[in-house]
């Protein structure tokens, strides 16, 4: 489960990147996407969102619908072979495009060809900044207690782990409690919480409850899902917490409102 | 056992109202995988091991054919019996025969998810034998009637409380004034019973963990000695096991068992790790003067050369239940059937098929956690989404599920109808939680909005608030950081 797209030795200065917004960011929380544009900039690529993009094909894959998930796969290679790098603000969409595209062409050489060409050139959001183009990242302070979620996909099939936090121990007035339990799954699993909601809910409480233990009045995760999941749940029991994409806390992108507040919640 | 596998959801929905058994799942959750943790710390070459254990169970695998004719001749020649059974009624037969051949009242079982696999137990009373589990947790739930509820901690969902409760009902002669309040003087109550019963057992029924085919050895650990017990008392030992056991050498057996104990329960290996090669010979101080293995296929060989060939590597060390959050929330027994966890729900729709598990390769998000511990290196999870693929194509899944993911799948396909279908849904539904920034029910969206509110999206989909200022990406951003 840990192998992932390998990191070139040689990238371009400037290069090109195809950032795939994934479909919760382009739907639910525009300004992760924003956010993860400023960031690319700011690390000196040349940034294109390809309007022809919907969704990485995901929940069809992973309820055994290899027909569907294919036929969007192939929209999604199709869209973004063309660029140097494909970047998204999600473990898992990245994760399902660089792990999970070869396997679904597998009895189809053309395709998987080109499906390993866009695998071997896809990336997580934040690993892409430290890993491949080494960003001098250099957000703005922010004052607060944040702890940090490890989702599943990023942490286990890319082996994003040491990345946000070293990104984040840049950010001046921020301080990383660490919870018992960061790298337990908190239930989202795309399908699996409104298929099985009560098992999905003792899973997030148990999150919950070890979010709140930190005493962290930030959660920060680098999926949308995991974090409408946990930030939906948190809510419903009163807690204060406010959840954000670890992106926009790193573009200094915080003025909207936290996942599942309104305005007036954090006037 | 019967499968109770069709009732997952409203067994998952019990279990979880159990608050002894939640306390029960937390103190598994925690205890178990810290241990691992530390024997792995203690082991560098650990990860080297599982590799190499992986390749031995693959080859294995690869040639099971001839390593098991192999295992036969030596069992044979070492003066054991090898009866090979397709189906678990076979087995059953078989074992009933030769415990009517001795004429044997009682048999005592070391721990076998093989005879509960096949119910052995429920068999054997019913034709008059009775089985007594000799390994402490079965002995527990057997007296209670419960089937086991993890592979390798079979009363893992009980506390002391219950199972002094148990002994109190079921030993009936036990003072009501002994003090039965630590672990310690519960083990020795069952230890009193337990003595008489293997003294007096015609027949000792045991598992394996391996058939060793170059010298025809069966391989038994417990942390109790109770296998040892139960295969050296009686005149007539009887191992069960299913065929995938079969390791090639002795050799290679040490290699799997290095891996084994420190998986499951962070031992760097089991107190007693046993060996039996057939009946007792001439010198031998003990032993049985019979030696049978019931070699059972019950579906394996069905498995073999498919997708979830893979999932014959599986060496039973519970790593996978000890470290999965799904089984944590429900325990064992929602699981429906003998095994459970994340290699439950690969194994069990390969043993009784997918119309009759249909749930358990669906209730896992897929985290992956079970994989990365896992001693043999199983791809649980891309196993998992084989038997939904299988559950798809045969349309097992509900009609609500396939139509919403089939209109997904449309939308999803078309980028233009998509964003015309999205763009004012998601416009509508910013207006609606524009007030709280969430909603805590909506319509069709009882799923979400049961346990959790559902945040409401900020307005205008991204793609299209990018797309909609002057060219260029900068100006997008910078249009993104003033309020809409």
């Amino acid at each position: 489960m840990t192998e992932h797209s390998p990191i070139p030795a040689n990238p371009p200065a400037s290069p090109h990147v195809g950032l795939f917004a994934t479909c919760l960011v382009d739907l639910m929380r525009p300004s992760v996407g924003f956010a993860t544009v400023k960031l690319l900039e700011d690390a000196g690529c040349r940034v294109s969102v390809p309007e022809a993009q919907t969704c990485c094909g995901q929940p069809a894959y992973n309820s055994g619908d290899s027909p569907d998930a294919r036929d969007i796969a192939k929209n999604v290679i199709a869209v973004f072979e063309g660029f140097d790098y494909v970047v998204a603000p999600s473990g898992s969409c990245a994760g399902m495009i660089s792990h999970h595209y070869p396997n679904l062409f597998k009895d189809d050489a053309g395709w998987k060809a080109r499906a390993e060409a866009l695998a071997a050139k896809t990336f997580e959001l934040v690993a892409f900044l430290a890993d491949v183009m080494r960003a001098d990242v250099r957000p703005p302070d922010l004052t607060a207690t944040a702890t940090y979620h490890d989702s599943c996909s990023g942490l286990r099939e890319l082996g994003i782990k040491t990345q946000p936090r070293a990104l984040l121990g840049k950010v001046g007035g921020l301080t990383l409690v660490e919870g018992d339990i960061p790298e337990t799954c908190c239930g989202f699993g795309g399908l699996f919480c409104v298929k099985y909601p009560d098992i999905s809910e003792k899973m997030v409480d148990a999150k919950a409850d070890d979010i709140l233990a930190t005493g962290a009045d930030l959660l920060l995760a680098g999926d949308l899902g995991c974090l409408m999941n946990m930030a939906g749940r948190l809510k419903r029991r009163g807690a204060s917490v406010q959840a954000r994409h670890i992106a926009e806390v790193l573009a200094g992108m915080t003025d909207r409102p936290a996942i599942g507040e309104a305005d007036e919640d954090t006037a | 056992m019967e499968s109770q596998t069709r009732r997952f959801k409203e067994n998952a929905r019990e279990a979880m109202a159990d608050g002894q058994l939640a306390q029960a799942l937390t103190r598994l959750g925690e205890g178990f995988p810290l241990r691992r943790a530390e024997a792995v710390d203690r082991l560098p070459e650990f990860d080297q091991l599982r590799d190499a254990a992986k390749a031995i169970k693959d080859h294995t695998l690869a040639h099971l054919d001839l390593y098991l004719e192999q295992y036969e001749s030596r069992v044979k020649e070492a003066g054991g019996h090898v009866h090979w059974c397709r189906t678990g009624q076979d087995a059953r037969e078989k074992i009933l025969e030769i415990c009517r051949s001795v004429g044997a009242k009682t048999v005592t079982k070391s721990k076998s998810m093989i005879g509960e696999e096949i119910a052995i137990n429920d068999f054997l009373e019913e034709n008059g034998v009775a089985p007594i589990e000799t390994d402490l947790g079965e002995y527990i739930i057997q007296l209670r009637k419960e089937p086991p509820s993890h592979i390798i901690a079979p009363a893992v969902h009980l506390n002391k409380n219950q199972v002094e409760d148990t002994f109190r009902k079921a030993h009936t002669n036990l003072d009501p004034a002994r003090n039965l309040d630590d672990p310690k003087s519960l083990l020795e109550e069952a230890r009193n019973e337990l003595r008489e019963k293997f003294l007096g057992a015609d027949v000792g029924l045991t598992g394996a963990n391996f058939l060793i085919a170059e010298t025809g050895t069966n391989v038994l650990v417990t942390n109790e000695g109770n296998a040892d017990l139960t295969y050296s008392l009686p005149r007539v030992h009887i191992v069960i096991a299913s065929l995938e056991k079969v390791i090639p050498t002795l050799e290679d057996t040490a290699t799997v068992l290095r891996v084994l104990a420190r998986s499951g329960t962070g031992q760097d290996i089991t107190v007693y790790t046993t060996f039996c090669t057939g009946p007792k010979r001439p010198a031998d101080l003990d032993g049985p003067d019979e030696y049978h293995v019931i070699l059972l296929d019950n579906g394996r060989t069905e498995l073999v050369g498919t997708e979830f060939q893979e999932m014959l590597r599986c060496i039973r060390c519970g790593s996978c239940l000890n470290h999965c959050p799904v089984y944590h929330a429900i325990g064992g027994h929602a699981y429906g059937w003998v095994y459970s966890g994340p290699m439950g729900a690969v194994l069990i729709p390969g043993l009784i098929g997918i119309h009759e598990a249909g749930d358990l390769p669906n209730a896992s998000t897929l985290c992956g956690k079970c994989e990365t511990v896992c001693p043999m290196r199983i791809p649980l999870p891309r196993m998992l989404r084989a038997w939904r693929e299988r559950q798809f194509k045969r349309k097992g899944n509900s009609a609500a599920a396939r139509w919403s993911l089939g209109l997904w799948a449309a939308l999803a396909k078309r980028p233009t109808l998509y964003r015309a279908v999205t763009g004012p849904v998601m416009t509508a539904l910013a207006i609606l939680g524009r007030k709280r920034g969430r909603f805590t029910w909506l319509p069709l969206a009882g799923g979400w909005t049961g346990p959790r509110d559902l945040p409401a999206p900020q307005g205008d989909s991204f793609i299209a608030q990018y797309h909609k200022g002057p060219v260029g990406a900068v100006v997008g951003a910078a249009a993104a950081r003033s309020k809409p």
